[in-house]
């Protein structure tokens, strides 16, 4: 490299060999970097198909629903409005690692994306512990093949929108319906397809179990019962189930098995999105401080022309920009700016520590910045990255403040800034911002009455009094769409106390 | 060094999302349709024949999730750019949480704008025509484009395997195997003569004479290896499609709109018009509408006064088809424009004009015109304007339709005849 190189190429247009030659580079980059990732692959596709598999929640092959239409239509009509530029990339957590390119973007825009995306994100997704322990990258797009041919099967029997009324009902529960804590088992095709007819038969005979006991003939029994006595009686399940769909699809009593079936294909793929939810700003974050790394240690090199690099700034600044809370584009912490400063910050505090930093990170100042983070990419998840690693002057050049909104003041009480007492409080909150368990309510599965009406309780747990939004009294008819029964809803404050919300009564036990 | 592999998906798959599309339009196909009948009533009769912009209201098609309310309990938000407070301020909650405070919308929304997209053309055609309960063929007429018709255009050497011609290609094969065989041909018969007067001598069985039938053979054989049709031979019929011959045609609106015109009775009205419009679009290039509207006087008005003026007072129908017919006499000499009428109307006339309806129909109108449609938009008694309408369906069953209409679904009847008409 005694010599100065000439640029890879000039001017916006790309070509499939341009992309490659910079893939090439790219990589042999990332290469040094010791970045570890899948192999992967880039398919470049139209701006309708882009519109398309970002309506799908960026699955190429995924089943068929109305709601996928609509996020077509609406990101169809703000990009025409040119409202909204089109998304730049995406790309799925699977093995190989798939990353799409949009035909209408430049060359410097087709680059950055390939060190974003084939690189940054798919470097977090093959080592972050969440993706390890609860997707598999191997079998994803297998089981989506599975899913889709599965639910287009039950079309044809049963009817679209048979099949589009019970989705609606497992698209509404998708969120409640993920273990939080359990790891759930690998996704295998063969072993699905073995297992489903199989599960089938199980399944219906396991439901048959739990309602066989049921009804007590005469009064006298009911009488003499202690399952007149709604405080004496078992319940069941014995212990909260907090995976609402998983409970459905193994307890509903009137589901078809196909139905149950259709339940599990959602709520697998809910859960392989989850870490998705845990750790977007460190994924983000992660993918651009690669793609910043990567690009200016090419043009370094020499290999990316000027104008190249004005590009590539210009588009990344963009994507990184934080507007102050007062400003009329604020619309939250935007997770690409946070977790870029933060990757940024923590290569900074192990490179030129300051004496701040040798006191709040004692054993990251003055370490390998390589190995510091790469330890922190595969360890962590969002809400312990940031109590880990917010550092004090990151909170300052971001002027954080914490505000706390208690409906029992009158008035917003600022409660921390970015000063010496505030730093811990604020990233506290800020951490507690990114925990899913706070940040979306606690419902569980409380009890089912298997005695008498078959009816479903599921109780809110109310975090700091929080109430539930006004969507429940549309959720309970999604559940009560799956259960058949009543179902009721309750919510216990943090003091214990359990008062009801609503229910919705339903009986469609058939004659 | 990772291994890549670019693909180009570009053509594949094109219009996958038209699935999801057309299940999101069916799925809430009644909140669609009532947008649709908005989008009619304010749309012109010669404007039917496009796309549309749709709004529905989004908590009717919302997917809701459990979520917890920002309003109430307690909640701690941290945000940037800090310019003003310090530890231990208070200030005021922020109107409906907007401003300062209010990250992220609560995931369904509390009062999210409407959704709002665009129907495409055919989408809005097909849900139009779902109103009108018309027959499938109909409908294929009616939304199908231009109509082409194919001719014969001579040869070309390109094409699909159904197409070749046959005794082209064979001719030419022929004629390049004769012109190809040529040169050893000459020669052939330049050796056969000189074999034939070998032989004439008595030299036939000399090494000479072998060796001119040696090279014989050789002639022969390449002649036989010419191919007997090639590709290069082969010709396709060669067809081009050309638009159907179009002409001018003229389409008379008129409509009553005495007192007793209901608003809804002229929206019904609107959909005949736009109907038998919809209808000529397809056999005509050029259209022109005229809109006559009429009580006891008859004008000729642009659409928008045609369909939103309200007049009172009685009814005298025959001025309406006096007026026609002064226009079609003046504007519209009939052997160069083909003339439609369709008339709608309550049915209530004053009864001393309706015979000389019948007469102004039967001597200057119906020659006059291609097809003449009437629509009835009641449900009491006929009274004599139906009467006498009557008597001229009867001499005229080939130009004359008439039809007493209670809905929308009634509409389609009264083009049966014209359609039948049409693909006979």
């Amino acid at each position: 490299m005694t010599k100065k190189k000439l640029p890879l190429s000039s001017g916006a247009e790309w070509t499939p060999e341009l992309i490659a030659r910079y893939d090439a580079e790219i990589g042999r980059v990332a290469a040094l970097y010791e970045l570890d990732c899948y192999p992967h692959q880039i398919e470049i596709i139209t701006a309708e198909q882009m519109m398309d598999a970002c309506a799908s929640i960026g699955m190429p092959v995924y089943y068929h629903h109305w709601s996928f239409g609509k996020h077509f239509l609406s990101t169809e009509k703000a990009y025409k409005r040119g409202q909204m530029g089109l998304a730049y990339e995406i790309v799925i957590n699977s093995d190989p690692c798939i990353a799409y390119l949009t035909e209408e973007n430049t060359m410097t825009m087709q680059a950055l994306v390939i060190a974003h995306a084939a690189y940054g994100h798919n470097s977090f997704f093959k080592g972050n512990y969440l993706y390890r322990t609860w997707t598999a990258a191997d079998a994803i797009i297998d089981y989506l093949v599975f899913g889709r041919n599965f639910i287009a099967e039950c079309e044809k029997r049963y009817g679209e929108e048979e099949v589009a009324n019970l989705l609606d009902s497992c698209h509404a529960l998708m969120n409640v319906g993920v273990d939080r804590y359990k790891r759930p088992p690998k996704l295998s095709l063969a072993k699905e397809k073995e297992r489903q007819s199989e599960r089938e038969t199980y399944l219906q005979t396991q439901v048959n179990e739990l309602w066989h006991r049921m009804p007590l003939k005469t009064d006298d029994d009911l009488a003499n019962s202690s399952a007149n006595d709604p405080t004496k009686r078992p319940r069941f399940p014995a212990e909260p189930e907090e995976n609402l769909l998983y409970f459905i699809e193994k307890n509903a009593p009137l589901l078809e098995p196909w139905q149950r079936e259709v339940v599990r294909i959602v709520r697998k793929i809910g859960q392989y999105f989850l870490p998705q939810r845990q750790t977007q700003l460190m994924n983000e974050g992660w993918a651009c401080f690669w793609h910043y790394t990567l690009l200016n240690h090419l043009y370094d090199d020499g290999l990316l022309s000027d104008g190249f690099m004005i590009e590539f700034l210009t588009s990344h600044t963009n994507v990184v920009y934080q507007p102050p809370y007062s400003s009329p584009q604020y619309s939250g912490i935007n997770p690409y700016a946070l977790g870029f400063a933060m990757w940024r910050d923590l290569r900074r505090i192990c490179e030129a520590p300051t004496a701040e930093d040798r006191e709040w990170f004692p054993d990251l100042a003055g370490s390998n910045w390589r190995e510091s983070l790469d330890f922190a990419m595969r360890n962590f998840k969002d809400e312990s990255f940031i109590a880990q690693y917010l550092s004090p002057k990151l909170m300052r050049e971001l002027r954080l403040f914490a505000i706390l909104d208690d409906d029992s003041n009158h008035k917003l009480k600022v409660e921390a800034i970015h000063n010496e007492q505030g730093y811990q409080t604020l990233r506290r909150t800020l951490s507690d911002q990114y925990n899913l368990g706070t940040r979306e309510p606690n419902i569980q599965v409380w009890n089912v009455d298997i005695q008498g009406d078959r009816s479903l309780t599921l109780r809110h747990f109310k975090y700091k009094r929080r109430p539930l939004g006004e969507s429940w009294k549309e959720m309970l008819r999604h559940v009560g769409n799956l259960w058949s029964f009543r179902v009721t809803l309750e919510e216990e404050d943090e003091s214990g106390s359990v008062r009801s919300v609503g229910e919705i009564q339903l009986d469609r036990r058939r004659a | 060094m990772v291994d890549v592999r670019i693909i180009d998906r570009r053509y594949d798959s094109r219009n996958k999302s038209t699935v999801n599309r057309g299940r999101f339009i069916r799925r809430f196909k009644e909140q669609i349709r009532g947008a649709v009948a908005d989008a009619i009533a304010r749309r012109g009769i010669t404007d039917i024949d496009r796309g549309e912009k749709i709004d529905l209201p989004a908590r009717d098609i919302s997917e809701p999730q459990f979520h917890q309310s920002r309003h109430g309990g307690v909640w701690r938000d941290v945000l940037p750019g800090n310019d003003r407070f310090g530890t231990g301020d208070e200030a005021d909650r922020p109107k409906s949480g907007a401003g300062g405070k209010g990250s992220e919308g609560s995931p369904d929304g509390d009062g999210v704008d409407d959704f709002t997209f665009t129907l495409s053309r055919d989408e809005f055609l097909n849900i139009f025509f779902d109103d009108l309960a018309l027959p499938n063929l109909i409908k294929t007429q009616l939304s199908g484009l231009t109509e082409y018709k194919q001719i014969r255009a001579g040869y070309t050497h390109t094409g699909v395997p159904s197409n070749i011609n046959i005794v082209r290609s064979l001719r030419g094969a022929t004629g390049r195997r004769i012109a190809g065989s040529g040169p050893y041909r000459k020669e052939l018969r330049e050796l056969r003569t000189a074999l034939t007067a070998l032989e004439g001598t008595g030299h036939g069985d000399t090494s000479a004479a072998e060796g001119i039938r040696g090279k014989i053979d050789i002639l022969l054989r390449k002649i036989d290896r010419l191919p007997f049709i090639d590709t290069f031979d082969l010709r396709y019929n060669s067809r081009v499609r050309i638009p159907q011959p179009s002409a001018h045609a003229v389409m008379f609106c008129l409509m009553d709109v005495s007192g007793s015109m209901t608003e809804e009775k002229k929206q019904m009205a609107k959909r005949f018009f736009m109907l038998l419009y919809l209808f000529l679009t397809r056999s005509y290039e050029h259209i022109d509408v005229v809109f006559i509207r009429h009580h006891t006087q008859a004008e000729e008005v642009d659409e928008d006064s045609f369909f939103h003026s309200r007049e009172s007072g009685g009814t005298v129908v025959s001025s309406a088809l006096d007026l026609m017919h002064s226009i079609i006499v003046e504007r519209y000499a009939s052997n160069q424009w083909n003339v439609y009428g369709a008339q709608a109307s309550d049915g209530e006339n004053w009864s001393n004009d309706s015979p000389r309806c019948k007469q102004v129909l039967e001597t200057q109108i119906v020659p006059l015109v291609q097809h003449y449609a009437y629509i009835e938009i009641t449900s009491s008694e006929p009274q004599n304007l139906w009467q006498e309408y009557e008597k001229v369906a009867l001499e005229n069953p080939q130009r004359f339709a008439m039809q007493r209409i209670s809905g929308l679904e009634d509409i389609y009847p009264v083009f049966r005849e014209l359609f039948r008409k049409k693909l006979a």
